[in-house]
């Protein structure tokens, strides 16, 4: 009987320890993602006539809802622009411009351009530090008349040394993907 | 002080020569745990070399003695034997306890067969550490693959956790030291962290069965026993190196124990491990190396009466995960099945970058026992662990060094647990336990922490029993109640929340609104019933039958009820699902074992019938500004897992001796009508080993491990486009690796160095054909082979 009575004690003075819990009732601080992009935006200027703007925005990441494509007017037929792209992460307010980054890291970046039906070409417009193209200067030079679709890569730590990646060839190029969208568009 | 005391009554002792010399010492000897007199004990006493053996009632009596103290050696057939001094003084009476069953005192799990019927009728195996010896080097994950029925979920071929009879993480518990490891076991890319060098053997109960050690272990449990202590004066230890070609790395592993005959005991241990990248047959896996380091240290005092146990460990693993698995989008996907070749293959470095891991564990134990005469064992313990996990992704810019995920585990537990033993071959065992787990996601990662912060309240309350009916039959059985609470901190995008329906199911959650995130607070509570009923029948020396029921629920674990976020390292984004409830399993376990000189045969059939069964799997795909992602959401169903496990050990001559181990299993979704995801293969092993103790025990051993292609697999291929190519492509994520069959060779010798140490000698080779092959549960089998051939020394020096 004393056995057990000493055993039930230490039982007891266990469950004591056990019992007190730091529940502190302190929130956790919220992450706000750092390197998101949330935001493509394509400026395409000919000599005459407005800008044209291709934008991609998705404000919640890889969350559920999906990413709104505008592409604000069609382009005309046989006509050179000089594109530019600028990158944002939306989610931070004022945004942060991605841009910078990817001019900091050149070496590291490389965009690719690609189009569906042969309607268009490009060709870089900015080199870094080797001498090998970045993308965020470009130029887009229009033939025919009719609809097209072009896809805009980044590439992260691509082999910029590759066979055919300085020419704009992504076959070669390895390395991840940061960006891979697409705009349709109009050649009247 | 009690020593002190000794040596005081010995000096008067020697004072008291001089006196009348007609002094009896009588008294009875009974038995420690039920109190029946021992019969036939003999009691010796040395400085007037004079003996007494107790009667048919437990007595025993010396005549003519001088006062004063005497030491008297006391011994038994079948008992530890007792060293007392007594002090006489006229007419004395000494009444003696002995321990009836010494082989108790360890609580054996260790036998010298492989395969050993427990008390408790589970099926059960045991590594010794002859087995484990080998596996040095490698990981626990490896070593338990010899025994039939267990395979691995690898990544790679340094992350290796377990899989028994088809079920792996959260389903399987592993106790080192007498420890549940609590170290994040729900990723499929958490391997346990543990040393394999820490234990001296191991036992793997497949199934719920042993509900001491927890109610949800659906899979089965890992016993990793550590050193045994013996009462004596002994200083003993063990080294065993090793160096390899495939990794150009060595391990460094030592254990040294000291014991002392009243009970003392200390033992340290130590590992080093570390290779650089491994290598395939045709290329080299670019960032897989691993360092790792882990010591531990165990202390205590140990009688048959009572002890206790300070034990702690440290282990730092630092891991390369497969440069080429870490990979962009569903395009890099598509791109790195098509191409069969890893993307990045660069010359041999033993540097670790990212993607890579970096994982502490560190586990604190103190253990207090007292046996009660006539009653049993009463134990208590409490052990602290702390896990603290760290993942690197590739980053650019100024988080290229900073991880993507630091979760730290806290894990605080007592239990406690009495024995009562006093009946001889019945006993009943009741346990309580308790935990309180804390799980802090750090936010300075700059990712959205993919596990949230939150606290986990466990308690559990058991009881078993084992009656021994006759020297044949032997039954058991079991139950167990266990409550867990989880009291979550989450943040959801607001989109996901919307999306998921919580808003409408899960309102009350939401403690913070900030726009684009809600903070929420799920809070969980599951009470959870196991059972277990089984049966062992000896027909006759050669043959064994053993019957096992085992119903267990397993709640879901943070990851299935939480995971929200992409996973970079596999290119998917995982959602668990807060409506997920617990799993129930009811397992129907059969086992017939024959043995005789020649031969052992084991064969365990199972059944498990699993409600709410949880699982991951491709359902569909989203868009991002990176790309599609396939989208893996945690679902439940039921499911029924059958399988077949064979192990045939066979003395073909004096020298000559045969193995096999075979497995078989399916695994069905009951709902759906098909098969279950990621279920290992069927395999079988077969050994041809030479044996000859005249030549230094020489060892020849070659080995045929064949692993069948996995034909029966859920389809989830599924359709995406390519930006690109500006096509429509199906994603092959489902089809399993081919058939594969590898050849491994070991050779060893043992020289004597003196009469207690022995060094001895091995070499292995491991794939021998350097045969290039994937399995279907490595996870990288999209991006690489596995290992090519890997030739290993090893030396091993027991002291």
């Amino acid at each position: 009987m004393k056995n057990i009575k000493s055993i039930f004690i230490l039982t007891l003075v266990s469950l004591f320890f056990i019992s007190c819990s730091n529940d502190d009732g302190v929130n956790p601080v919220p992450v706000n993602e750092e390197e998101v992009i949330t935001t493509l935006i394509a400026t395409l200027n000919a000599t005459n006539g407005t800008p044209i703007t291709m934008e991609f925005r998705d404000l919640d990441g890889d969350g559920p809802d999906a990413p709104i494509i505008t592409v604000s007017s069609a382009l005309q037929a046989n006509t050179m622009y000089n594109g530019s792209l600028n990158l944002l992460n939306e989610t931070t307010d004022p945004a942060e411009s991605i841009r910078e980054e990817i001019e900091e890291e050149a070496n590291d970046h490389q965009f690719f351009f690609s189009n569906s039906s042969n309607l268009v070409t490009f060709a870089y417009g900015d080199t870094d530090d080797n001498g090998n193209p970045i993308g965020l200067l470009f130029s887009l030079t229009t033939t025919a008349v009719g609809n097209d679709t072009i896809t805009i890569t980044l590439r992260h730590e691509p082999n910029k040394e590759a066979e055919g990646v300085s020419g704009g060839d992504i076959t070669n190029a390895g390395g991840e993907t940061d960006i891979a969208v697409t705009f349709p568009f109009t050649i009247e | 002080m009690k020593f002190f005391v000794t040596v005081v009554a010995m000096c008067f002792s020697l004072l008291v020569v001089a006196q009348k010399c007609n002094s009896k010492l009588s008294g009875t000897i009974d038995d420690f745990h039920d109190g029946s007199k021992i019969v036939g004990a003999s009691l010796y006493i040395e400085s007037h070399n004079t003996y007494a053996v107790t009667n048919l009632d437990g007595d025993f009596q010396f005549i003519n003695l001088c006062d004063g103290i005497y030491k008297i050696t006391v011994s038994h057939i079948a008992c530890d034997t007792k060293f007392l001094q007594i002090d006489v003084k006229g007419n004395t009476t000494f009444n003696i306890n002995l321990e009836h069953h010494v082989e108790e005192l360890e609580e054996i799990r260790i036998d010298g067969l492989a395969v050993k019927m427990q008390a408790n009728t589970s099926q059960e195996t045991v590594l010794k550490s002859n087995d484990l010896e080998a596996f040095s080097s490698g990981s626990l994950g490896d070593a338990l693959k010899q025994v039939s029925g267990v395979s691995s979920l690898n990544t790679g071929n340094t992350i290796v956790k377990p899989v028994i009879n088809g079920l792996h993480s959260s389903r399987i518990i592993v106790m080192t030291n007498g420890v549940r490891l609590q170290d994040q076991d729900w990723g499929i890319e958490h391997a346990p962290n543990i040393d394999i060098n820490s234990a001296e053997s191991i036992s793997i109960i497949k199934g719920s069965g042993a509900l001491a050690f927890g109610g949800d272990a659906i899979g089965g449990v890992v016993i990793m026993n550590p050193q045994r202590i013996f009462l004596k004066d002994s200083l003993f230890g063990k080294t065993i190196t090793s160096a390899q070609t495939n990794g150009i790395g060595y391990s460094l592993s030592s254990k040294l124990t000291k014991t002392y005959a009243k009970g003392w005991y200390v033992s340290g241990q130590g590992t080093l491990k570390r290779y650089g990248d491994f290598e395939a047959p045709d290329y080299s896996l670019t960032n897989t190396g691993l360092d790792s380091k882990s010591f531990s240290i165990n202390a205590g005092y140990q009688t048959f009466e009572q002890g206790f146990n300070v034990f702690y460990s440290f282990l730092n693993n630092e891991i390369g995960i497969l440069r080429s698995s870490h990979i962009g989008n569903i395009e890099d996907l598509v791109t790195a099945i098509n191409n069969q070749q890893p993307q990045v293959v660069d010359g041999f470095s033993y540097d670790i970058n990212s993607p890579r891991q970096d994982v502490t564990h560190q586990v604190f134990k103190v253990e207090f026992y007292k046996r009660f005469k006539k009653f049993g064992r009463f134990n208590m313990q409490y052990d602290f662990q702390n896990n603290q996990r760290l993942e690197y992704d590739l980053r650019v810019g100024d988080d290229r060094n900073k991880p993507a995920l630091d979760l730290t585990l806290k894990t605080h537990s007592i239990k406690t647990n009495l024995k009562l033993d006093s009946n001889i071959g019945n006993t009943y065992e009741i346990g309580l336990s308790a935990n309180y787990q804390n799980n802090f996601a750090n936010p300075n990662t700059g990712v959205r922490r993919l596990i949230p912060d939150y606290d986990k309240f466990d308690f559990g309350i058991y009881a078993i029993s084992d009656f021994k009916i006759n020297d044949k039959l032997r039954i058991d059985f079991g139950a167990r109640y266990d409550f867990n609470r989880y009291d979550a901190k989450k943040f959801y995008q607001t989109s996901r929340w919307q999306e998921q329906g919580y808003d409408i199911d899960f309102n009350d959650f939401v403690i913070e609104d900030l726009g684009t995130q809600l903070l929420t607070n799920p809070t969980f509570d599951y009470h959870n019933f196991s059972a277990s009923a089984g049966t062992t029948y000896d027909i006759n020396e050669r043959h064994a039958l053993l019957f096992n029921y085992s119903l267990s629920n397993r709640a879901p674990n943070p990851s299935e009820l939480f995971s929200d976020g992409l996973h970079h390292s596999a290119a998917r984004i995982e959602l668990g699902d807060l409506r997920i409830n617990q799993e129930t399993s009811n397992r129907f376990a059969f086992s017939y074992l024959f043995s005789s000189e020649k031969m052992r045969f084991n064969f365990e059939a199972f059944y498990n019938h699993v409600n709410d069964f949880i699982y991951v799997e491709p359902t569909g795909t989203q868009q991002t500004i990176r790309g599609a992602f396939p989208v893996w959401s945690y679902k439940q169903t039921n499911a029924s897992l059958v399988g077949l496990d064979v192990s045939i050990d066979y003395v073909i001559s004096n020298h000559w001796s045969f193995r096999n181990r075979s497995s078989l299993l399916k695994g069905y979704d009951l709902d759906l009508d098909r098969p279950l995801i990621d279920m290992p293969s069927n395999n079988t092993m077969n050994s041809l080993k030479y044996n000859n103790e005249q030549w230094l025990n020489f060892n020849a051993e070659l080995q045929s491990e064949l692993v069948f292609r996995q034909n029966e697999f859920p389809d989830n291929n599924f359709e995406a486009f390519i930006p690109t190519t500006n096509q429509t492509v199906l994603v092959d994520i489902s089809t399993p690796p081919p058939t594969y069959h590898l050849l491994h060779f070991n050779s060893d010798v043992t020289f004597g160095l003196s009469d207690q140490a022995d060094l001895n000698v091995g070499i292995s080779i491991q794939n021998l054909l350097n045969v290039s092959y994937r399995n279907y549960l490595n996870r990288l089998r999209y991006f690489a082979d596995d290992l090519g051939r890997n030739i290993m020394l090893q030396l091993k020096i027991n002291y």
